[in-house]
């Protein structure tokens, strides 16, 4: 996933018509090459991708369904009946209630995160490009929502309106901007005074086409670290909110309302806890690795 | 000094302000009310108890009138704690919450700290990778799943420690949550303290105390720490936002009495002057803390001036 973002920004169509004639190595190239020797690197990305995959086609796969009742089958054991992570307290087969989970988990990962990069790289852009009175103003708003008790709104918003899955998104999202757009209004700001921009304003540009066509596409190397390393972020938040019982509702799961329920239930059925913990663990982490590896690929002098 | 710390608080007024106004307002946008009981109060009952609190005013007076309360310093009357006000809610449970907090960041530093120094000393040997490695796991583990994980092995299994209670603030009633809201702020320590202690070995100063033959525990503690734990110190204020939301789950886990298991429940049974009470103490709580972190940055680091 990750991956294949770095690539096709890092080619323009004229570049891709010329590949056949030359081929150079350009800086994604060399990038790529470090995060393939990173040996953690890879591993996360091997272990993310199962866990995607899983995501997607194991709930079609499984024996039960993830919100199939059985009322005589009630905390069986692993492996116990067929049922390869036991049962819960309703007997619903654990694998298939895991599989949702983390479906819904890192669904809500990378479409929160696809909301805070939206609003950050286009907040961090423009307040960095036409600086002056605009950005002292869009970064003092940062700065005031930066020191707002987010949590404490996000969990407001859920009581208000309930909990919905878009309102999740939305909530996470929106919270999650704010670090982006510093991030991009650094890099923005350092950019603008580089020749290219001044060609392409030369060339009679206006100032749009300048930060979404020119800039933007250069931000690529720290938004793209910054976003592996926001979608764990969410992926916690999400499951804070849904262990307090304001995210994902029953039947629905996530990886948060499992092992919220796996808490309560340990005494009696530790695989209940153990199970989804693991999962998230490994998730989280392949996502860390992916992150740390990219970051020192793209940005080699901090190793 | 003094105009920064003024103009500091200056800005903190309107940041307070717009916390204040967005909670105030989604609290009343939630739907139901803190009178909506299981049995169906009268008409009349109702409207008597409405008009005790105010509420059949219109909104806005309301909100006039809640924020000469806060200016007053007056949080209102609980709604949901009969005969009790807001501020004695507040005093009654943050002591709590701030043992829990002061403790877990006390130990966080000392862990963290010793840690990220050990794993920069012997930078890409055995230890580094091994002290990474578990830093790295200490911010990949979620608090509410070593929350559990440690009561089912501590306390069930094991019976060393109390699955729950706080017990007046008894030593072995502290030691899970302490460790729990700890954890993983030791890993985000100790990664901060190895990336700080690797840059500052590497520099001049150093090396011209190495030429000097001071002895290497001297460099390292009075020479590299103090440049190092520099950037712990602007950590601080991200630090205490996830001590709090930490606390929210340690304190539901561990049934502990302090705020954040009030902010839940009391959002949920839209107590609205209990919830906007916290929020206003927890959004003072980072301000706070941030003003202090960048004055702290500038005692100790005299190249930055503030302005």
């Amino acid at each position: 996933m990750t991956a294949s973002i770095l690539v096709p920004g890092s080619r323009s169509g004229a570049d891709s018509m010329e590949r056949t004639a030359l081929k150079g190595r350009s800086l994604w190239d060399d990038a790529l090459r470090r995060l393939l020797r990173n040996r953690m690197a890879v591993t996360g990305m091997v272990v993310l991708g199962l866990l995607v995959v899983a995501a997607i086609v194991g709930p079609y796969l499984t024996a039960w369904r993830y919100d199939e009742v059985n009322k005589s089958d009630v905390w069986f054991a692993p492996l116990q009946h067929g049922h390869l992570m036991g049962t819960d307290a309703l007997g619903r087969d654990l694998l298939a209630r895991l599989l949702v989970g983390l479906r819904v988990s890192l669904a809500i990962g990378f479409v929160a995160t696809f909301v805070s990069l939206v609003i950050g790289v286009a907040w961090g852009a423009v307040a960095g490009f036409v600086g002056g009175r605009l950005d002292e103003v869009m970064m003092r708003f940062v700065d005031v929502l930066y020191s707002l008790p987010f949590i404490f709104f996000v969990i407001l918003l859920m009581v208000t309106f309930g909990s919905n899955f878009i309102l999740i998104f939305v909530a996470i999202g929106a919270v999650e901007w704010l670090t982006m757009s510093r991030i991009v209004r650094g890099q923005t700001l350092t950019l603008k005074h580089k020749e290219f921009v001044e060609a392409a304003r030369a060339a009679g540009l206006d100032r749009g086409a300048i930060i979404f066509r020119h800039i933007v596409p250069n931000l690529l190397g720290p938004v793209v670290v910054y976003v592996t390393l926001t979608i764990p972020a969410v992926i916690l938040a999400e499951s804070f909110l849904s262990f307090l019982g304001l995210g994902v509702q029953p039947p629905m799961a996530s990886l948060g309302t499992l092992i919220a329920h796996g808490a309560s239930d340990m005494e009696l059925a530790p695989w209940l806890l153990i199970f989804p913990s693991l999962v998230m663990v490994i998730t989280l982490m392949s996502f860390n690795f992916i992150g740390d590896g990219l970051r020192d690929a793209i940005d080699p002098k901090d190793r | 000094m003094f105009s920064f710390i003024g103009r500091r608080l200056l800005v903190a007024i309107p940041t307070l302000l717009l916390v204040v106004t967005l909670a105030f307002f989604m609290m009343r946008a939630a739907p139901g009310g803190p009178f909506d009981m299981d049995r169906k109060l009268s008409p009349e009952i109702e409207r008597n108890v409405m008009a005790k609190y105010g509420m059949n005013r219109p909104l806005l007076a309301q909100y006039g009138a809640y924020l000469a309360g806060v200016a007053r310093g007056d949080l209102g009357p609980s709604l949901k704690y009969k005969d009790k006000s807001v501020l004695q809610i507040l005093k009654e449970n943050y002591l709590i919450s701030v043992r829990l907090g002061l403790s877990a960041i006390a130990l966080a530093g000392l862990i963290g700290v010793s840690l990220g120094v050990l794993a920069a000393l012997r930078q890409n040997r055995a230890v580094d990778y091994g002290v990474m490695t578990v830093a790295i796991l200490g911010v990949c583990i979620p608090t509410f799943v070593t929350a559990p994980l440690l009561v089912l092995a501590f306390a069930s299994k094991l019976g060393w420690l109390p699955s729950a209670g706080w017990n007046d603030g008894a030593l072995v009633n502290m030691v899970l949550p302490v460790t729990v809201l700890a954890l993983p702020q030791i890993a985000i320590i100790t990664r901060l303290t190895r990336a700080g202690m690797v840059e500052v070995l590497h520099s001049n100063y150093v090396r011209t105390a190495r030429a000097k033959g001071l002895p290497e525990h001297r460099i390292v503690t009075r020479h590299a720490l103090r440049a190092a734990i520099l950037p712990l110190v602007s950590y601080l204020g991200p630090a205490c936002a996830g001590l709090i939301t930490g606390s929210l789950v340690v304190e539901r886990i561990f049934n502990l009495p302090g705020l954040g298991k009030f902010f839940v429940t009391s959002a949920l049974q839209r107590d609205y002057t209990v919830v906007m009470g916290m929020v206003i103490v927890y959004a003072g709580l980072i301000l706070v803390l941030n003003l202090i972190a960048d004055l702290l940055y500038a005692v100790l680091d005299p190249r930055i001036r503030l302005a």
